[in-house]
């Protein structure tokens, strides 16, 4: 049935050749005119086409072949922005409306990004490769059923042999879609860069409101307060001699006051950076939590390192925030602390109501605004009826165990073997093999099918070409995979 | 009474040092490193000791320590904690041996002299004294513990600063009560938390603060 269905969805992809073609022309038609002609206006259009294609093809293999595909494209470029004087600069020139330098700025946007070109020549000479790869195996199967019907008892071998190969040849296509259509290291790293901005500047805006608050707090609290105890106690000073009595009533508002001061300091202290933090490091911290908390709190620690001050501050605070939050609705919580290789995972779950979600502007999306600084994220599960566990995961927030793990190396070893290697099986063992045998060679040289007896001659060609494709499929996804991760490790 | 003082910050231990002094202590050494004081309370095995949490060299929680230390060699030695801030966390781990002879309190406290030569005085004599504010959040985190809940105000009122750590006779004087009256509140409180009553001033606090620190 697999196979079947795998035949159909080749077969429908190579339908689209219908819609492809077309495309191209039409696309290839308004980017030349663009260019050549200069009518600008025609290459938004023509690219906005040719990625509503696109779009199809990744959804499509998305579906079918069960490979997501990101899009690959950069980021759109942000609206012109008012100047004080009302006009939209554009280089060097001013513009009353925001039109013209919008327009410039996404046709920058458009012809800068690789994208656009590499999609233009995909669809130009995916129609080819989706013909052999997508449709390959139906149309051997009509080749075999031709033979039969000529009288060759071979051809049932061609037919079978396609339906066998059917969903092996839909995937090695989605993997070169995905080659193709996918995102390469460059715009994985223009979307890191993006992301690392954008958290940045909101780690930088925190910290800036932040400080303001420290600021204001210390202003109207503490700073004000010891004002009135030096005043008080100026005057208590030119009191001491002619009225002792009312020197002794200042003096002790005076320490009132002064005490008051520091109280204030000490919860103003509380929220920057808690003492206990600070003298016994995040396990304790957690524990001295769980203990002013009016729940009962499980908590069990397995750290054996302290992460950078700023990460168990954020994580402190996370933990303090969703403590507050169960201790509305729960009556019990377990919190565990553990790492996983160099990634710090705390998670605390209550026996609460659930339903819990993540409202923009609450604490709970200032607590993903403060791990994602440290690349943690927040993982909330809390079904209706509950039970809510909350997750918090910083994936570099420890020092590694031990040195690079001996597999990526044998990994790269197996791509590098892969990708050299993939077309021995594939061209001269495999199809060059093929055509001998259908046309005769007149010698075997080292094609190993011609060595072989005759009933396993064919055996050995098709296995060949899938030993051949496998590797080349290995190589795309050993590949991928391995620069996905040094996409997160740097 | 020989006292030994820790305490990092130059004028606050002069000032303690004098503040002692002038009560008929005797200080017999006055550090402010963790190391130097667990060599004095070793060496001098005072009567008292007056601790800084946070001492170089890490400014951690050296102080406490040191104490802890001091005291699993002495057992009962009495500690008198002094803080910028309360943990629960810190005063379970002082009352974990469950020996008495412990005090906890905030720095502000030695603003009023009295009452912090009495908490003093108290943790000498083998008794307790916890800040307020370590009582506060330890009820605060029993808040949902049931027969907590049943005490009246005025039962939680005299709990409170029973568990700081004062006699039935402090209690009345600042409850404006009458020492029988604060006996009656005391024997209604032990059988709402479904304790065994005691004369004994300190193993009654004892009593207390265990129950509350079960949580």
């Amino acid at each position: 049935m697999k196979h079947i269905r795998a035949l159909g969805h080749g077969l429908a992809l190579f339908a689209l050749v219908l819609v492809q073609v077309p495309t191209a022309l039409i696309a290839l038609l308004g980017v030349v005119l663009s260019f050549v002609l200069g009518m600008v206006f025609l290459l938004w259009p023509s690219v906005r086409l040719v990625r509503w294609v696109t779009a199809l093809d990744r959804r499509l293999i998305n579906r079918w072949a069960g490979l997501k595909i990101e899009e690959p494209y950069n980021p759109p470029p942000p609206p012109p922005v008012r100047q004080r004087d009302g006009w939209y600069r554009d280089g060097r020139t001013l513009y009353r409306k925001p039109t013209i330098p919008a327009f410039n700025a996404r046709l920058g946007w458009l012809v800068r990004d690789p994208a656009t070109w590499k999609e233009l020549v995909w669809l130009l000479i995916d129609p080819w490769s989706r013909t052999v790869l997508a449709a390959g195996p139906t149309l051997l199967i009509g080749y075999g059923i031709y033979q039969i019907w000529q009288g060759n008892p071979w051809g049932l071998l061609f037919a079978v042999a396609a339906v066998v190969i059917a969903p092996w040849a839909l995937r090695v296509y989605a993997l070169y879609a995905m080659a193709m259509l996918g995102p390469n290291h460059a715009t994985h790293l223009v979307g890191q860069v993006r992301h690392l901005n954008q958290v940045r500047v909101e780690a930088a805006d925190s910290q800036a409101a932040e400080l303001r608050r420290i600021e204001r707090d210390l202003h109207d609290g503490a700073q004000a307060r010891m004002v009135a105890v030096g005043m008080t106690i100026g005057a208590a000073e030119q009191l001491l001699t002619t009225d002792p009595e009312a020197a002794r009533a200042l003096l002790s508002k005076a320490r009132e006051s002064s005490a008051t001061a520091l109280a204030e300091l000490r919860q103003l202290v509380r929220g920057i950076h808690p003492p206990v933090l600070a003298e016994r490091g995040l396990g304790d911290a957690i524990r001295a939590l769980a203990l002013d908390s009016p729940l009962k709190v499980d908590v069990s620690i397995d750290l054996d390192e302290r992460p950078e001050s700023p990460v168990e501050s954020a994580v402190y605070f996370a933990v303090a925030e969703l403590l507050t939050n169960a201790s509305r609705h729960a009556a019990k919580v377990t919190i565990d602390v553990s790492r996983r290789d160099r990634a710090l995972r705390v998670t605390v779950a209550d026996d609460g109501p659930g339903g819990a979600t993540v409202i923009p502007g609450g604490g709970l999306a200032g607590i993903e605004r403060r791990l994602a600084t440290f690349d943690g994220v927040l993982a909330l599960n809390s079904p209706p009826g509950g039970p809510t566990v909350a997750t918090l995961e910083l994936p570099f927030a420890l020092s590694a165990m031990e040195p690079e793990s001996p597999v990526s190396g044998r990994r790269a070893a197996a791509m590098a073997i892969c990708w050299s290697l993939c077309w021995v099986p594939l061209i001269p063992q495999g199809i060059v093999a093929g055509f001998m045998l259908i046309f005769g060679a007149p010698t075997k040289s080292w094609f190993l099918a011609l060595h072989m007896p005759a009933p396993f001659q064919w055996p050995t060609v098709f296995a060949m070409i899938a030993l051949g494709a496998g590797m080349l499929a290995g190589g795309i996804i050993l590949g991928a995979s391995a620069n996905d991760e040094k996409a997160l490790g740097c | 009474m020989k006292v030994v003082l820790a305490e990092d910050l130059h004028l606050l231990r002069e000032g303690l040092v004098l503040l002692l002094r002038a009560h008929d202590f005797e200080v017999v050494a006055a550090v402010e490193s963790g190391p130097d004081l667990l060599a004095a309370l070793l060496t001098h095995r005072p009567d008292v000791a007056v601790v800084d949490v946070r001492l170089p060299p890490t400014f951690t929680d050296e102080g406490l320590q040191a104490a802890l230390a001091a005291r699993r060699k002495i057992p009962g030695l009495p500690v008198l904690v002094l803080s910028q801030h309360v943990e629960q966390l810190y005063a379970r781990e002082l009352l974990a041996d469950g020996t008495g002879g412990i005090g906890y309190l905030l720095k502000d406290r030695v603003f009023n002299a009295e009452q912090f030569i009495d908490a003093v005085r108290r943790v000498a004599a083998g008794g307790t004294a916890m800040d307020p504010e370590v009582i506060a959040k330890l009820l605060a985190s029993n808040s949902r513990n049931e027969p907590v809940a049943r005490l009246t105000p005025r039962e939680r009122e005299v709990l409170e600063l029973m568990a700081e750590g004062r006699s039935n006779a402090a209690i009345g004087q600042r409850l404006f009560l009458s020492e029988s009256a604060v006996g009656k509140h005391t024997a209604n409180i032990f059988a709402k938390l479904d304790l065994s009553p005691s004369d004994d001033d300190n193993r009654r606090v004892l009593a207390v603060l265990a129950y509350l620190n079960e949580k």
